[in-house]
């Protein structure tokens, strides 16, 4: 018997397959990254402690009720005006001596913060509140320190701290780093987030 | 003369497709190795808010996710449209996400244990009573690094 040779293996229909493979896996990629707000939560303390002793003035109150409304130092608020008041109230800069604020370009009112450093923005929700609310008042309240803190850093640094925080998490970025992390430090000392959040009412 | 005539007559050669199945494996390959196949199966309605001071959550292995929301309509039948938590496969009640956090951090390697991060993924017409029930386990179970995912967009969106 002669000796034939194998015949060619037809490789026509291996682009069909691949591509079926390819369909498969274009379908089922998800390459988009989550995103979303970043909170620490306070540690856990079991037994009751007395407060510390905060002067009203350096307190922001925000209540949030079961209907979505909001209550912000006692007087009802859209959504919409809760940055620009938050703003105003992180710039006011009230303070004298060794509470004054030098960079603050607010009216330095009497009866709002003395400074950024002491500032605090308290957060309190009812167990019905809706969690989209809850969401978009943390939202505007991060967004008024983000303000704050881009114009400080633009005055100081020449750009925004947004701008900032995004080149230090870039690895692709060339400058001095760790220049970066302590001109970012810097900005977080000079206006630290002091968001405090109460036990939702019931 | 005929030499230059031949050629007119002959038209276009076909264009070799044998390269072909080579373009579209590299392709199936490179989406082979992007490709994060979903870990859980949602059981809860999951229709996130909209904020825009947001942060990426990088590293996906060091994060923990959480679920909460109504159950999907295919679930209601059985356990009502009142909102549960989801953890992992399963619904769960508040006192085991204690649980499952100390589950989570078991198949982590211990010098990644302090930048795990829980990631919220909260309904946004869940009421916050759960979700501050959840946070307080978190505080007790000390995950404190928390992270509420929410989809990128005007967070005024989130009242209508």
């Amino acid at each position: 018997m002669a000796r034939r040779d194998a015949p060619e293996v037809n490789a026509g229909s291996m682009a069909d397959i691949a591509f079926l493979l390819l369909i498969f896996f274009l379908v089922t990629t998800t390459i988009e990254t989550d995103s979303g707000i970043s909170r620490k939560l306070p540690p856990w303390q079991p037994e009751e402690q007395e407060p510390p002793v905060i002067k009203q003035r350096n307190i922001f109150t925000v209540l949030v009720n079961r209907n979505n409304e909001l209550l912000v130092e006692d007087e009802f608020m859209e959504i919409e005006e809760l940055r620009q008041a938050a703003f105003e109230f992180l710039d006011n800069g009230g303070g004298t001596g060794d509470e004054a604020c030098d960079f603050c370009q607010g009216p330095g009112d009497p009866s709002s913060s003395v400074n950024p450093q002491k500032a605090i923005i308290s957060l309190v929700n009812n167990r019905g509140t809706e969690y989209g609310t809850y969401i978009a008042v943390q939202n505007e309240l991060v967004a008024a320190y983000n303000q704050l803190r881009d114009r400080e850093a633009q005055r100081l640094y020449g750009k925004s701290f947004t701008q900032m925080e995004k080149e230090y998490n870039d690895p692709n970025y060339t400058g001095n780093k760790e220049k970066l992390k302590e001109q970012i430090g810097a900005i977080k000392d000079m206006i630290p987030q002091k968001l405090s959040e109460a036990e939702p009412t019931s | 003369m005929s030499k230059f005539k031949k050629k007119t007559n002959e038209g276009q050669p076909a264009i070799s497709t044998a390269s072909l199945p080579d373009i579209v494996f590299m392709l199936l390959f490179f989406f082979m190795v992007v490709t994060v196949m979903r870990q859980n199966t949602l059981m809860v309605q999951n229709k996130l808010p909209y904020a825009d001071q947001v942060e990426k959550l990088d590293k996906k292995d060091l994060v923990m996710y959480i679920y909460a929301g109504k159950p999907s309509p295919r679930y209601q039948e059985r356990f009502g449209t009142e909102a549960r938590i989801q953890l992992n496969d399963k619904f769960a009640s508040v006192s085991e996400v204690q649980q499952f956090i100390f589950a989570e951090r078991e198949t982590k390697r211990e010098e990644l244990i302090p930048y795990l991060t829980t990631a919220l993924k909260v309904d946004e017409e869940t009421n916050m009573g759960l979700v501050s029930d959840i946070k307080q386990e978190l505080r007790k179970a000390e995950a404190l690094k928390i992270n509420y995912t929410t989809l990128q967009g005007d967070a005024l969106r989130n009242m209508e």
